[in-house]
This record gives C-alpha cells, structure tokens and sequence, in this order.
C-alpha cells in the first residue's frame, strides 16, 4: 500500500473532486432562476388585472372551476406518488419506483388531458385583450412545463432499465423529482391566481 | 511524503485535449477545455467590437453635420439600435464570460467548469445568436429600430405584417442570448461554489472570482425577468395578444418595468467583472496587498443587492409616482457607498506604492479616472430633477460610455493584455500597447467628453438632425469616434503578431501571485489535473512573503519546467 501510494506524485488522490454534487447543485440554481420568469408572469398577471379598465372579454362570465379543481388535485397528488418512487429507488427496489413513477407520469399525463378538454371548451381566444393573452400563457407555459416534466420522467423510466447506469439514474431521479414539486407548487400559485382570485372590483 | 514531491514523472508534458489537436483549429471546434472556450469567447467577441464599432462610426459620420445627410432618419433608428443591441449582446457580454471562462477555473484550482459541455453549448450558442440578430439586415422593413430597449408600442408595431421582421428577430435573437448567458450562469456559479481548491474558503478567493460571482447571480435574478418580458412582448408582436397594448386593456410601462428589472442590474453584470480586474492588477503593478480587500469582496454583493431594486430610476418621467420617485433616488445614491468603498480600496493601494505602467496598468488607470467621472454623472442622473431635465438628452449618452467603453472597455483591453502571456505563451509588444492606450485614451475623451455640454444644453439623442448650436461638440466627437477606430489597427496588429511570433511567456511575467499563475503558460488542459493544490493564505500577500499555498516551490518549479 506504501509503494502504490508513493507512486502517487502528490498528496492529492486522483478523483478528490466530487463530480456528483455538482449536477444537482446546477439544476437547483436552474430552477431558482425559473421560478422568476414565473413571478414575471405572476407580477405581470396581477399588475394588469388590477389596472386593466375592462378584464373578462365580452359575454365571458368567468372561469368553470370544477375541472380545474380535479386536475389540481391529480397534479398535488402525484407530487406525493412521485416521493414515494423516490423512496423505492433509494431502498434499491427497482420494480417499485418504477410502477409508482409510471403512475407518476399517468398523473401528469391526465393533467394535460384536462387542460385540453378545458382549452378546447373555452369561449375567448390568445388575442381576446388582456385577459385571454395573461389567461393561456399563464397555463400554456405551465403546461408546456408538465410536459417537459414527464419527458424527463420517461427517460428516467427508461434508464431504470440499464441497471450499471443506476447512480447516474438516481442522481436524475432526484432531478427530475425536484422539478416536478417545482412544477406542482408553481400550479398551486397559478390555480390561486387565475380559479380563486376571480372576481374583479 | 518530501521524496516523491519532485518526481520527474511529474513534469511530464501537457496532455493534449482528447479529440483536438493542439492547434489554432480547437478554437473553431467544439471544444469543452473552458481555456478555449474563454478565447473563443473572446475572439468573437472582439470581432463584434470591430461591426459595433463600424455602425459607430457610420453613425457619427452622419452626426458630423446637422441635417440628416449621410443616412435616412429610419436608417439611423436601425443603426442605433444595432449598435447597442451588438456592443452590449455581442461583446461585453461574450468578452466578459470569456474572462470567466479563462480565469475562474484557474484562479479557484478547478480543473474546468463544472459543466463542461453545457459551457460549449452556451459558447455555440453566441453566433447563432448573432446570425438570427444580424440577418435582420436582409428582412423586408430592415432590422429592428425601436432602440436597444424595444419599448412598445413603437415596438410592436408590424406595419408589413410580416411574421418575420427586424423586430421579431430582435426578440428571437435576444432570447438566445439569455439562454446562453443562463448556462453560463449556472456553470459559473456552481464551479465557484463547489469547485475550490483545498482551503480556499470565500474569504481566500481573488476579488475577481468574488464579482464574477456576483455578477452571474445577477444574470440569474434578472434575466429570467427579461425572458418572461420579452416573451410576452413576441406575443403582442406577433400572435395579437395585448399585454402591452392600451386598446385591449395591456399596460407599456410594464414592459418597461420588465426591462429595467434586468438592464439596469445588467449595468452591473459588466462593471462588476471589470473592478475584479482593476483589483487584481492594481495590487500586481504597485505590489501592495489590496487595501480593505474583505470589504471589496463583500462590497461586490451589496452592489448586487442594491442594483436590484433601483431599476425605476430609468422611468422617472414615465409616470411614476412622486414618493416610489423620491424611494428610487435615495437608494440609487446608495450604490455610491459600496462602489465607493471600492475606488477608494484602489486609491488606498496605490497610495504610496512604487507603480509600474505597463500597458495594462495604463489601462487600469485611465478607466480609474474615467470611472470616477462616470460615477459623478450617474449620481447627478439619479436625482429626479436633473434626470427630468437631461434624461433624454445626450447627457445619458455621455454618462453611459463613460462608463461602458472608457471604464469597462478599458478595463477589458487591461485584462486582456495582462492575461495575454499566460493562455497565449507570448508576450505582447508593448509599444503597439501603448500607442493602443493613448490612442484609445484620447480617442475616448475627445468622442464622449464634449457631448456632456451637448446634452445640458439641450442636444436630444436618438435623432440624426440637430440643431446647429450643437455642432462643434459634434464634430470633436466625430473625430475622436475615428480615432478610436484607428486605435483597434495597433491593437489588431499586436494581438495577432504577438501571438504568431511574440516572446515565449514565462509563467509569470508580472511577478504576481495567484493561483493562475502557477501555471506553466499557456495552462496544460485540465490545469493542475489531479495535483491540486492547498491555499494556505489570503490573495495578495505582496510584499508579506507568506507562501500562498503549501509547497508552493514545487508548483514554481514545475510551472517553469513545463
Ligand atoms: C456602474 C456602471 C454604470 C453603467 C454601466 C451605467 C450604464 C448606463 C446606461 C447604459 C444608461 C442608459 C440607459 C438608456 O439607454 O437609456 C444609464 C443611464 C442612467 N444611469 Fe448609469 N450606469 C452606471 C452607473 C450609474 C450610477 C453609479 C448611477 C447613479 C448613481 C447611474 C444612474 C443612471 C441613471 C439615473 C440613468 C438614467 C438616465 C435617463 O435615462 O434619464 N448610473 N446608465
Ligand atoms: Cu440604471
């Protein structure tokens, strides 16, 4: 052991820089600079509610809230379902984390769909003033965010499958765990906002 | 164990990047080495100094005389605006990570970024940046021309109603860049924070690593501000939503709170940087430690903090109310202090020291005395009742290239020529240096002294006529506008003699500690590799004779044998 050691050339072991810490640090300070576009359109959204002389578009009465409701609820549980897979991967129970991942992904897949059916059924469009503009970039960039989210999840699925990739897998599995709560609690402010706080003065 | 430290094996030559070989042509591939990233950077950045500086000069040409002769008055929008948008998109900000780039790693001890590949990709991602911007040109209606600040409702307006104008581009092109600049943030930030050397703590860390850190929270903060703004306003452009639109209930003034949130704190973004170089070199060429060098650092994040919250300062006469008015200028004058704190650090440093100019120690001081002067007219721009007067006179274009081109480009040509022998192995002549400084130093005060009294008296800016009174200032300007194009060719020149066929560098010409300068020049490509070393004491110990790091003879020795 002495002689491999005086091989070395210096105090300092090969490898003494921990390169996997660095991957979940860069995507936490990510997330912190995508929480402000959010509060960009969040401030901006209050902003013109608030100032804007007319909001609702013409023969538009308010939003239906019952749907969304039902898709809030999907989406704040399977921010839960979506730990508990986390928990299964860390006990190294591969076929657990990957039913409830999967679940995950049905969850957020139903979420969309909802958003759909709701989009589809809306009386007013993109360019119906300030209202429709604030309305469907709110929830379209939110949407396009849930998307992006289950991608990532399918790929985490998808790599569960090679197991010698299992520590970079969990590594994304943290990730993209994160950014799901990211996504959820980002609805949970934008639900508030656009379902809750209707009523104009 | 002492015996094996000088193990010749240990001074084995540099390996090369795998993949690349070690030529000129990396610097054209996709390289993940954050040493040729941070030339590449630089080099292209340096190449937009020379199109932004061309726009310039065409721009001053017609500025030569007062009537609109030279160019159309819709022409001339379209060249400001591309001046602005190219100097501040495509070389500050490039020229700036490729500072980063070049020296973050090598300052902490790193061997790269943390993220090496995201690093190339935000590089790559500069001319595609600049491609999408400079098409524009060739678009029917010309490139976009509602200035740098693209304040709707000139903004979004399509007369054409084309989707694809100067304007929409401009968007396009501008999100790009936020993205990269994104990716660079957060390789920059992550690398500092986890990527150190054995014991350098915070408070061991080169004041340059310090600003360049604060700067990139900045772009981390206020970017994403901007994105969401700018996103919105592509939208009232082109897909007829009317978030900024009066008729369909939308609000101008936001936008313009969008955009301030993140171009004011941008300001910051580059000078930050640029007083970690004046830092380092200030104690290098008068080899004094830094005076007050804790509250240097901790300065460069009140800074931060501050520049977050003073943006309104930019919409005085845009209807803000009177008190939010009064808030804004007393915390602007705020900025005073931590930036205070600063120069007189320096002065503090120079004070008494025995001082060696060289090229880029002229540079340090001529941005110095520039600074201070630009620093004065921002105060005088932060009290609401001068701003009302001369805010929209040439009085702020004065004030802004003090600051921009005669402290933070003077601060960029220092860092240049001052890193020059160690990423490039060659000296630089320091004659063409010097007459590179004096020409640029000259050039510089003669373009953007005289327009102060252009804009007290009244000249407006953004117009390509103006009234005769006006006309000397003009004329000085013009010529000093010339001249500064004329400095680039003795700076051109010794940038690429030099390099071709400069004296090989030793690894430290100025004598100056540092982490970076126990590297052989230019660094091998993962820096120290594997021999890290352990800093044992503060940066800047000139003349304490305390060893920066332990064993700190090997690394000499090893850096002078590669
Ligand atoms: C430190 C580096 C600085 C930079 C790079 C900088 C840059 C700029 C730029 C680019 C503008 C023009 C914006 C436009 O296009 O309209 C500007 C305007 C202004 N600056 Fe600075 N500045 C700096 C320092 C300061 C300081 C220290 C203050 C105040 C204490 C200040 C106060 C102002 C004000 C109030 C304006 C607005 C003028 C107006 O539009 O009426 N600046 N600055
Ligand atoms: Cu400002």
């Amino acid at each position: 052991m002495t002689s491999t050691n005086a091989d070395l050339p210096l105090k300092h072991v090969p490898g003494h820089i921990k390169h996997d810490g660095h991957n979940l640090t860069g995507f936490i300070i990510f997330l912190c600079s995508e929480s402000i576009i959010f509060l960009a359109f969040f401030v901006g959204y209050s902003l013109l509610k608030i100032t804007s002389p007319e909001w609702l578009p013409e023969g538009v009465e308010g939003l239906e809230t019952r749907m969304p409701l039902i898709n809030t609820v999907i989406l704040v549980s399977s921010s839960f379902v979506a730990y508990f897979a986390e928990r299964y991967l860390h006990k190294e129970n591969l076929w657990g984390f990957r039913a409830m991942w999967l679940l995950t992904m049905a969850m957020g897949s139903y979420f969309v769909y909802g958003q759909y059916v709701e989009w589809s059924e809306l009386a007013f469009s993109l360019s119906s003033g300030v209202f429709g503009g604030t309305f469907y970039l709110l929830t379209g960039f939110h949407g396009l965010h849930v998307i992006t989210g289950i991608l990532l999840m399918g790929l985490m699925l998808a790599r569960s499958f090679r197991p010698n990739n299992y520590a970079k897998g969990e590594m994304g599995v943290t990730a993209v765990s994160l950014f799901w709560h990211f996504v959820d609690v980002i609805w949970i402010i934008l639900y508030l906002l656009i379902y809750v706080w209707q009523r104009t003065s | 164990m002492t015996t094996t430290k000088y193990d010749p094996r240990v001074l084995k030559a540099p390996h090369p990047v795998p993949g690349a070989p070690d030529n000129w042509k990396r610097f054209f591939s996709f390289n993940t080495d954050a040493k040729v990233i941070g030339i590449q950077y630089i080099g292209l950045a340096l190449f937009f100094l020379l199109v932004g500086g061309l726009l310039a000069m065409v721009m001053r040409g017609e500025l030569i005389t007062p009537p609109a002769d030279l160019v159309d008055p819709s022409v001339y929008n379209g060249l400001y605006t591309m001046h602005g948008t190219v100097m501040l998109f495509l070389f500050l900000f490039p020229v700036l990570n490729g500072f980063n780039n070049l020296l973050i790693p090598t300052m902490i001890g790193a061997p790269d970024m943390a993220f090496p590949k995201l690093n190339a990709a935000a590089f790559w991602l500069v001319p595609v940046f600049a491609f999408v911007l400079l098409s524009s040109f060739f678009v029917p209606g010309g490139p976009a021309s509602s200035g740098w600040w693209s304040y709707p409702p000139v903004s979004i307006q399509n007369p054409l109603g084309h989707l694809i104008n100067g304007e929409f581009l401009w968007i396009l092109a501008v999100a790009i860049s936020g993205v990269s600049s994104i990716m660079g943030a957060i390789n920059f930030v992550t690398t500092i924070i986890r990527m150190r050397a054995p014991g350098m703590g915070f408070f061991k860390m080169p004041v340059f690593v310090w600003t360049a850190w604060a700067a990139q929270t900045l772009q981390l903060i206020g970017l994403p501000a901007l994105t969401g703004g700018a996103i919105m306003l592509l939208f009232d452009l082109s897909f007829g939503t009317s978030f900024f639109r009066p008729e369909g209930g939308g609000d101008p003034v936001l936008y313009q709170h969008f955009f301030w949130f993140y171009s004011h704190p941008a300001v910051y973004v580059m000078v930050l940087p640029v007083f970690g170089i004046f830092s380092e070199l200030i104690t290098v060429y008068s080899r004094k430690p830094l005076f007050g060098y804790k509250f240097v650092a901790l300065a460069s994040f009140i800074i931060t903090f501050l520049g977050l919250i003073v943006w309104v300062h930019h919409m005085f006469y845009t209807g803000t109310p009177q008190w939010m008015r009064n808030l804004v200028m007393i915390t602007t004058m705020l900025i005073a202090v931590p930036t205070g704190v600063k120069v007189f650090a320096w002065l503090g440093t120079l004070w008494g020291a025995k001082i060696r100019l060289t090229t880029p120690m002229l540079f340090v001081l001529g941005g110095l005395v520039n600074f201070i002067f630009g620093g004065i007219t921002g105060v005088m721009l932060g009290t609401v009742p001068i701003d009302i007067h001369v805010g929209n006179t040439y009085f702020v274009v004065a004030h802004f290239h003090y600051i921009i081109f005669n402290t933070i480009g003077f601060g960029i040509f220092a860092g240049i020529y001052h890193w020059f022998p160690k990423f490039t192995g060659r000296m630089y002549y320091e004659g063409l240096g010097k007459i590179h400084f004096t020409l640029t130093f000259i050039g510089a005060t003669l373009n953007w002294l005289p327009l102060h009294w252009a804009g007290l008296y009244g000249m407006p800016r953004r117009v390509a006529s103006y009234d005769p009174e006006f006309a000397l200032w003009n004329v000085i300007a013009s010529i000093g506008a010339f001249m500064l194009g004329v400095a680039s060719i003795p700076f051109i020149l010794n940038i690429v003699s030099s390099w071709a066929r400069g004296a090989k560098a030793p690894a430290n010409p100025w004598r100056a500690i540092g982490l970076e300068w126990l590297l052989p020049s230019p660094p091998p490509a993962e820096n120290f590799e594997d021999d890290i070393p352990t800093v044992i004491s503060e940066p800047y110990g000139y003349g304490l004779g305390k060893p920066l790091v332990e064993d700190e003879e090997f690394y000499v020795r090893r850096s002078m044998e590669a």
